[in-house]
């Protein structure tokens, strides 16, 4: 007997996705991803100042705000040919890198692992073989009995106290939850150490950005921090020492605690590595530019076609046509006015036409890209598969450790094919962080050794033409290829687009109703129980879903999607 | 003026003690009155001398990018657009035993993070002591940086409530001369 069922909303932060899946014989035969709010954030931009817009742009989504922000710049600088100083590329690299290890370990510990690990499973597990088990696989100071102990009688006092609900959403107990207690006990401890390592890794963006959320250091052109080693209010010897540091602090708990949870999580699930493969087209762009020109790159970036590596063909610069002439987005299945094919982002259209949902029609915000008019899987795993093929040898080294040690777990030889999967997802991101340390660490040693050579310079000055002039910048941001795509006209924007990573896997099915990366991934997922539908979030969040910035926080239905019921409400209205 | 530039607290890698106050102005300003929350930490500093024990941020939508600023304070002040289903317009002050269910239930857009960050800081005994919402149920949401007049209005209301509270927590602000 099929069974629909609707999963909404779908994000533990913020955006509204909504999954719907059939399900027949205890698997799903057919899904559906809808965008739930209507984006168009690109509007407010048409008339302004370009070089302006980065400081909108970072509002669109309060997870991503940085990513928007350097997308942004680089957009106005191709328009414009700008070349960009080293130090700005190495201080912006440094921003990414830090802001991707933040949002990378973040989205394991807090937004997904609780997918795999059953807390309440915890409070029954012996600290002391936790201890054993744990100190088997990793030398990590804060791995022992009495650490676990302290965590598990926490947890316990919280429990007690009925407000779990907030942490989870409520699987505990579920059948597809497989995990002995002590390996949730040392998930769980974790999960609090990685409160602080995330936090760590932001006061990096905080110093260097002059502020989080928002960053304030950023420029056309380059970046407004000036760099003079004795002033008080500049980038000095002082705060450069003290980022060496935190860049040495957030390497051990990324080789020993998370690159070892990913692994041994991984290698106990591993029949999720049959699942959640989907589209298997991968799309990265390379990324942290090593010269003024965006011609040479810490990470390189590409295009794979059907899952096979050998396919892959790079994207070498900023300039490469490869990529800016191969991007399309439809909307035959997204509230749009359509009925003109796919269109280029230079010449795309945001005008919405919202129908009901409907299965075979119009059902999503989100719009449909395409790259070589085929749907691309973007992420850390199109990142990490695309490095490899390239021959990038921090990833080759960090992704042999990752399966090595996974396979030591699970008693079996694991291979990189594994990675087209659910779980294949995690441990793709949690290569990626292992690279993104080793880039932050070089491109810190790059700045230090260009200040070395007497270059304080950061900024080239922007100047605009009159007429027409178009530009696309693009950034392997945490989630996957981000690109903004303007036009300037005397001046002022013109247009103005940006494709995130989430519209390139959230998206609906496309012209050719083919379907996007989330609901081709969700196909013969297995589904122990229907109301309890864990193993669809599992292979959804596998994506680090965030759809703040693929669509828009107004709900225009105003219908209530979450039933609560506020003690808080003060107008004697329940709601 | 000074402006939202100057909000942040950037000197804090300087020290792991923060100070004991923070006024935390949420919202999306691209989204008209969503962003009431930011207008008003951006109208508090502009208007007022903030004692040197307070710390004012423009959190926009932030998750758990905002832990760093809320782990280690005393007393949390939040400002922010709140979906309470009242008339737009109407002032919405939350305490105690509110606070939890407004973090939790989907009445704000950004609290799904704010309460996974309160609960692990309750599970570490490292909670603020109290946390209040200041809010106003918002009127138009549309795309667009302008506020509808009805909310816009409102800004000094929420700037003089946000004084009142840290006068009531013992911090006085001094009004700037303009």
């Amino acid at each position: 007997m099929t069974k629909r069922i609707v999963v909404d909303p779908m994000t533990r932060i913020e955006g509204h996705l909504r999954i719907d899946c059939e399900v027949d014989d205890g698997k799903v035969t057919k899904a559906w991803s809808s965008g739930q709010m209507w984006r168009g954030i690109e509007l407010i931009l048409q008339g302004r100042d370009p070089r302006d817009a980065w400081v909108f742009t970072q509002r669109i989504c309060g997870v991503c705000t940085t990513v928007h922000a350097i997308a942004s710049v680089r957009a106005v600088e191709n328009a414009l040919d700008l070349e960009v100083p080293l130090n700005a590329q190495y201080i912006r690299n440094m921003i990414v890198a830090a802001h991707g290890i933040h949002d990378h370990i973040v989205h394991f510990y807090h937004l997904s692992a609780l997918d795999w690990v059953d807390i309440v499973s915890a409070l029954s597990a012996d600290p002391a073989k936790a201890s054993q088990i744990a100190q088997s696989l990793s030398d990590w100071h804060m791995n022992s009995p009495q650490h676990f102990k302290q965590v598990q009688d926490r947890l316990a006092n919280f429990v007690n106290t009925g407000q779990l609900g907030v942490f989870a959403s409520g699987y505990w107990g579920h059948p597809a939850m497989k995990l002995p207690p002590e390996i949730n006990l040392i998930a769980t401890a974790h999960y609090f150490q990685a409160l602080d390592y995330q936090r760590t890794a932001n006061k990096i963006v905080s110093i260097l950005g002059s502020k989080t959320p928002h960053i304030q250091n950023l420029a056309v052109g380059g970046v407004a921090n000036v760099i003079n080693l004795d002033s008080q209010s500049t980038l000095t010897l002082e705060r450069l020492a003290f980022i060496k540091n935190v860049i040495d602090e957030l390497h051990d708990f990324v080789h020993k605690v998370y690159m070892v949870d990913v692994a041994a999580v991984g290698a106990m699930y591993a029949d999720w590595t049959q699942y959640g493969a989907g589209v298997m087209n991968y799309l990265s762009v390379p990324d942290f530019p090593l010269d003024t020109k965006g011609t040479q790159f810490d990470m390189p970036g590409g295009y794979i076609k059907g899952g096979d590596i050998s396919t892959y063909q790079p994207i070498s610069s900023y300039n490469d046509s490869f990529f800016e002439d191969n991007v399309k987005e439809g909307v035959k299945h997204a509230w749009y006015q359509g009925g003109k094919g796919a269109l280029h982002p230079y010449d795309g259209e945001t005008i919405p036409q919202y129908t009901d949902f409907e299965d075979d029609g119009k059902y999503s915000w989100v719009k449909a890209p395409t790259f070589m008019d085929e749907r691309a899987q973007v992420g850390p795993l199109a990142n990490v598969l695309c490095a490899v093929a390239a021959g990038h040898e921090p990833t080759k080294r960090h992704l042999t450790t990752l399966l090595d040690t996974a396979g030591a777990v699970a008693g079996a030889e694991i291979p990189v094919a594994a990675l087209h999967s659910t779980i294949g997802r995690h441990a793709a991101r949690c290569v990626r962080t292992a690279v993104l340390h080793d880039i932050l660490a070089n491109q810190y040693n790059l700045l230090i050794e260009n200040i070395g050579k007497g270059d304080y310079s950061t900024f080239n000055r922007p100047e605009f033409p009159k007429g027409e002039v178009k530009g696309v910048g693009f950034h392997e941001a945490p989630r996957g290829v981000l690109s903004h795509w303007t036009v300037i006209r005397d001046g002022k924007i013109a247009n103005y687009q940006a494709v995130v990573p989430s519209t390139w896997n959230a998206g609906p099915r496309d012209d050719n109703d083919a379907m996007g990366p989330y609901e081709a991934s969700l196909m013969d997922n297995p589904i122990a129980d229907p109301e309890k539908p864990l193993e669809v979030i599992r292979t959804v969040h596998s994506f680090d879903p965030c759809l703040a910035c693929a669509i828009h926080m107004v709900d225009t239905e105003q219908k209530e999607i979450v039933k609560v019921h506020g003690v808080g409400s003060q107008c004697g209205v329940s709601f | 003026m000074r402006s939202a530039e100057h909000m942040g607290a950037d000197l804090s890698w300087t020290t792991d003690t923060p100070k004991p106050i923070l006024v935390l102005g949420l919202g999306n300003i691209l989204i008209q009155d969503e962003g009431i929350g930011v207008r008003v930490v951006e109208r508090l500093v502009e208007h007022y001398q903030i004692p040197a024990d307070v710390d004012v941020l423009d959190g926009g939508t932030a998750g758990l990018a905002l832990y760093d600023d809320i782990v280690g304070r005393k007393h949390l002040v939040v400002v922010d657009a709140i979906d309470n289903r009242c008339e737009p317009g109407t002032l919405i002050t939350l305490r105690g035993d509110e606070v939890p269910s407004f973090f939790r239930n989907k009445v704000s857009p950004h609290q799904m993070a704010l309460s996974d960050i309160l609960a692990a800081l309750e599970i570490m005994g490292e909670k603020p002591a109290e946390v209040v919402v200041i809010g106003i149920q918002p009127k138009d949401l549309g795309t667009g940086l302008e506020m509808s007049d009805l909310i816009g209005n409102q800004i000094d209301i929420l700037v003089q409530q946000v004084v009142d509270e840290l006068r009531r927590l013992g911090y006085p602000t001094v009004t700037l001369a303009h």
